[in-house]
C-alpha cells in the first residue's frame, strides 16, 4: 500500500485496512511517501487537516469528536497494532531527500526500514492487492 | 495444556473486534480456545471470515440481542 496522502482521513483509512488485512492474514507494507511521510514525524500522525471540508480546522474537530463518540480507535494505537500484527512501514527515501526530512525527525521505532521505489514494486508484483492512498 | 481465554470486545466498532481477535489468536497456543465476544454487527460476518483465512476452526456462533459469542479453536499440531 502506498501512503502518499497526509490527510488525517486518508491515512486513518489507510491504517484501517492496513490493520483489517493483517486481522485477516495477510502481510502489510505501507510505504510514505510525500505528504504521506509528514505522518511519520514525530507527534504528527495526526496531525494532518482533513482532506475535504476541513474549514480551517473546525471540519476536522468536529469529525474527531465524532470518531471519539463513535469510539473509533485513535490512530496512534492502530499504528502500535499494526507494529505488532508485524506489518511493516517503509519510508521513502527520496522523498525524506527533496522534503529535506533528516531520520532523526522521523519515528525511527516504527519504521522497519528506509527504502526507494524498487523494493516496493518488487513486493507489488507479489501482491494480491496493492492500493495508493 | 489447552486454555479457553476470553475476550470481551463489547462496544468496539471497526476494525478493533478483528484486530483484537487477530491479536489473541497471535498469543495462542494450539488447541486452544477464544471466546469473543461483542455488538458490533459487521465483525460478527467478518471475524468468520478471518478464522477461515487464518485456516483456524469455528466452533460456535451464538447470538443474544445485539451481542454475540464467538467460538475458535487454534488448530492442533499435526
Amino acid at each position: 500500500m502506498i501512503v502518499h496522502s497526509g490527510e488525517f482521513d486518508k491515512v486513518y483509512s489507510a491504517l484501517i485496512i492496513g490493520t483489517g488485512a493483517l486481522s485477516m492474514g495477510m502481510e502489510v507494507s505501507m510505504y510514505f511517501t510525500f505528504w504521506g511521510l509528514e505522518r511519520l514525524k514525530k507527534n504528527e500522525l495526526d496531525k494532518g487537516p482533513l482532506s475535504r471540508m476541513n474549514f480551517f480546522g473546525l471540519g476536522k474537530w468536529m469529525m474527531k469528536r465524532k470518531l471519539k463518540k463513535s469510539n473509533v480507535r485513535e490512530m496512534d494505537k492502530l499504528l502500535e497494532d499494526f507494529n505488532e500484527l508485524g506489518g511493516k512501514i517503509l519510508a521513502c527515501d527520496m522523498t525524506m531527500d527533496i522534503m529535506g526530512v533528516d531520520k532523526e525527525d522521523l519515528r525511527d521505532e516504527v519504521i522497519t526500514d528506509y527504502c526507494a521505489v524498487g523494493t516496493y514494486i518488487k513486493e507489488a508484483k507479489e501482491s494480491d492487492v496493492t492500493l495508493f492512498i | 495444556m489447552t486454555k479457553c481465554n476470553k475476550l470481551d470486545v463489547l462496544g468496539e466498532t471497526c476494525p478493533v473486534p478483528l484486530v483484537e481477535t487477530r491479536k489473541a489468536v497471535r498469543k495462542s497456543s494450539p488447541g486452544d480456545i477464544i471466546e469473543v465476544i461483542g455488538n458490533h454487527p459487521e465483525s460478527k460476518e467478518e471475524i468468520p471470515m478471518a478464522v477461515e483465512e487464518l485456516g483456524l476452526e469455528l466452533l460456535d456462533i451464538q447470538e443474544e440481542g445485539d451481542q454475540w459469542k464467538i467460538k475458535i479453536k487454534i488448530p492442533e499440531e499435526d
